[in-house]
């Protein structure tokens, strides 16, 4: 029996092997590609600066509503680089003290009954749980619609209770709709920019970004450690892998 | 030996004989390839998993009010409470990676083939103990996936005739997977199971190690001995094989760290964005589907058009794993002198067995779409697929009984000694 058969076995296993690794390597790239089909929230929770104007806008137009139960003031001054008295001037609104969680003052029960039955959900787990794409995607895409309670839709989110908080800044959309056809009801084509708001869709798209990194920063805030600490962990695996690699290779310098 | 090990051996019942039986004098065999890691790197990880498992006890709540919170709070307040519990949860998928490509050598290599068909019948006794494991541990988070997965597995025994609705509030203790259920999961998960698995794995090396280990080229290094007594082609498991491990061990920490510390989620795959939402049985997640490495079996049960026979196929795709030993009537062991239609027949399996997972993970209605255009009929076209993928499955297993059983396989003839090695 010569070398060549089990070698020739071997590759055609290492082959199949590899396409099994490439396949499930694969398949997560190609569902975050499908995604839903939203465009790239393009967000960086390392650019400190992002992270900070996000929290100025969530502060400023969520926090109403919206609680971020898990994250308490203390950790968000840690992940933004600010002090404690930056973030009690300028970042909390709510009363809370600086090792509290960031919860909305509204009270939840009393926000059912105002609201009509469901409280504004809690946003702590909100791009974990959707997708930082999706959350841009949805903060861009309110139109005024007479039809619903509220007078504004969202194509990503079609009838969603929540009112349009930052028309202001987007300034006010309207859908251009494609005709009613056999039997389907009309359906959106594009929105189209009918007011301005006070950004320029430039602006308001970077506001987006900066939101949207927030969001996705408190969805996990690990991840900041993560990856400074996660280089050094791999070179001291390679590190570790080289050496055992050399150990091995002298124990059996004796096996023939 | 020094004063203290020769005052300590003395007083212990033979632990120094065990330790030389199972290491410094178990000879395998020295031919070992890169399929032959996943065994220690198996252990490994269950070492791992009890003790990441353990500190993530020390502060998960195990009730439905408490549960999803717990598991945050591990995630931020706890001091390093993220890398325990990242640890824990991509442990539990590379458990699977490993366990699946551990199998997969067995049936390269013939590994369950005489006279090692009872360390086959242990691993996949370790397998069934594994999924139990796995299953119980992934509705602990108390996430949306968590909660349905739950409701939807646990419904499955309804499919047993007479008892089949009682049985199911026997397992959930209620009527909906609530507190009861997931008391019951965490004690399962944490005590009951985990002795279960050390107890099967202990039996597992022990048979192994009774018998002797397979090998690349599927001979039996036993036949020749030395003078003194030893396998020629063995060599000592420690130390050649404990460093020789020592660098599969590197290797796999170093996958590991990469996802760990950079993308902990997997595209969803490991951590599933609907378990980001508590869980909440008014609200049903678009698609129900099981954890990823479920979903091979998952498929199974999908693609069956009846809930009873479904079921039934779910349970016989693994019972009939059981049966390899005696289905496969060969004696040639090693791939690399068996029939081509084995090695074609096993290629065509692990082919179907990823496909198969792909369906159960429900990626096929995207692939669908790019390849047949947005009109596609999904249902008609993943139907065919995965029932084709369904039979190939069972398939193999028929293949190999009528190809061993009635002679057809030409193999080749199997050397005495082992070809290669490091």
């Amino acid at each position: 029996m010569t070398d060549k058969t089990p070698r020739a076995a071997m590759r055609t296993f290492a082959a199949l092997l590899l396409t099994l690794a490439v396949a499930l390597l694969a398949s997560p790239a190609a569902l975050a590609e499908e995604g839903g089909g939203y465009p790239k929230a393009n967000v960086d929770v390392h650019d400190q600066a992002s992270l900070q104007r996000g929290a100025r806008l969530f502060m400023n137009y969520c926090v109403g509503c919206h609680s971020l139960k898990y994250m308490r003031y203390s950790q968000m001054a840690d992940g933004l680089g600010l002090t404690e008295k930056q973030v009690m001037e300028n970042l909390n609104f709510t009363g809370a003290k600086f090792g509290e969680p960031i919860v909305s003052t509204m009270p939840e029960a009393e926000a059912e009954k105002w609201l009509g039955g469901k409280a504004p959900p809690d946003l702590s787990l909100e791009v974990s749980a959707k997708g930082a794409d999706w959350v841009s995607a949805y903060l861009k895409s309110f139109y005024l619609d007479p039809s619903t309670p509220s007078g504004w839709n969202n194509t990503v989110f079609p009838n969603v209770a929540m009112p349009f908080p930052l028309w202001q800044l987007q300034g006010e959309q309207v859908a251009v709709m494609d005709p009613p056809g056999n039997g389907q009801p009309a359906t959106v084509k594009e929105l189209k920019l009918a007011h301005p708001g006070s950004m320029t869709p430039a602006q308001y798209d970077g506001a987006v970004r900066d939101l949207t990194a927030f969001l996705a920063y408190v969805s996990t805030p690990d991840e900041l450690v993560r990856s400074r600490i996660g280089a050094w962990v791999v070179i001291y695996l390679v590190l570790f892998t080289l050496f055992a690699l050399v150990l091995k290779k002298e124990y059996w310098k004796d096996v023939h | 030996m020094g004063a203290f090990t020769q005052w300590f051996n003395e007083r212990t019942p033979g632990l120094g004989a065990v330790y030389k039986k199972h290491m410094t004098e178990y000879y395998a065999p020295k031919n070992f390839n890169v399929m032959y890691y996943f065994g220690s790197l198996a252990l490994l990880v269950l070492v791992n998993q009890i003790v990441t498992g353990i500190f993530l006890t020390m502060f998960y709540t195990p009730t439905a009010a408490g549960a999803f919170d717990s598991v945050q709070y591990i995630m931020r307040d706890v001091h390093w409470g993220w890398l325990v519990r990242y640890m824990h949860e991509t442990g539990a998928s590379m458990f699977f990676i490993v366990v699946y490509l551990h199998m997969f050598r067995g049936l390269m290599y013939g590994s369950f083939k005489k006279p090692r068909e009872l360390v086959w019948l242990l691993g996949m006794l370790i397998f069934l103990a594994l999924m139990a494991e796995a299953f119980m541990g992934y509705v602990l988070p108390w996430g949306n996936m968590s909660f349905w997965g739950a409701k939807v597995i646990i419904t499955l025994f309804s499919a047993v005739p007479v008892i089949g609705s009682q049985l199911v509030d026997w397992i959930m203790g209620s009527f909906v997977p609530s507190d009861p259920t997931l008391n019951r999961f965490f004690a399962l998960h944490v005590i009951a199971l985990p002795l279960v698995l050390l107890l099967l794995v202990v039996l597992h090396i022990g048979a192994l190690h009774e018998v002797g280990s397979n090998n690349p080229d599927g001979v039996e290094i036993k036949k020749h001995k030395g003078s003194d007594g030893h396998p020629l082609d063995g060599i000592p498991f420690h130390p050649y094989y404990t460093v020789k491990d020592l660098v599969g061990v590197g290797v796999f920490l170093i996958i590991c760290a990469i996802i760990i510390f950079f993308e902990p989620t997997v595209g969803g795959f490991f951590l599933e964005h609907d378990n980001s939402i508590p869980a909440n049985d008014l609200v049903t997640p678009a698609t129900i589907k099981p954890v990823w490495y479920f979903s091979p079996f998952y498929a199974i049960l999908r693609m069956i058009p009846s809930k009873g026979w479904g079921v039934i196929a779910l349970a016989l795709s693994i019972i009939v794993l059981f049966l390899v030993p005696w289905l496969d009537r060969g004696k040639v062991k090693s791939i690399r002198y068996r029939g081509v239609g084995y090695k074609v027949a096993l290629a065509i399996f692990a082919i179907v067995f990823i496909l198969l997972a792909a369906i159960g993970a429900d990626l096929t209605p995207g692939w669908i779409v790019s390849i047949f255009g947005p009109n596609a009929d999904i249902t008609t076209i993943e139907n065919l697929f995965g029932r084709t993928l369904v039979v190939l499955y069972f398939g193999f297993f028929a293949f190999l009984w009528v190809y061993t059983f009635f002679g057809l396989e030409k193999t080749k003839p199997v050397p005495e000694r082992v070809s290669t090695h490091d």
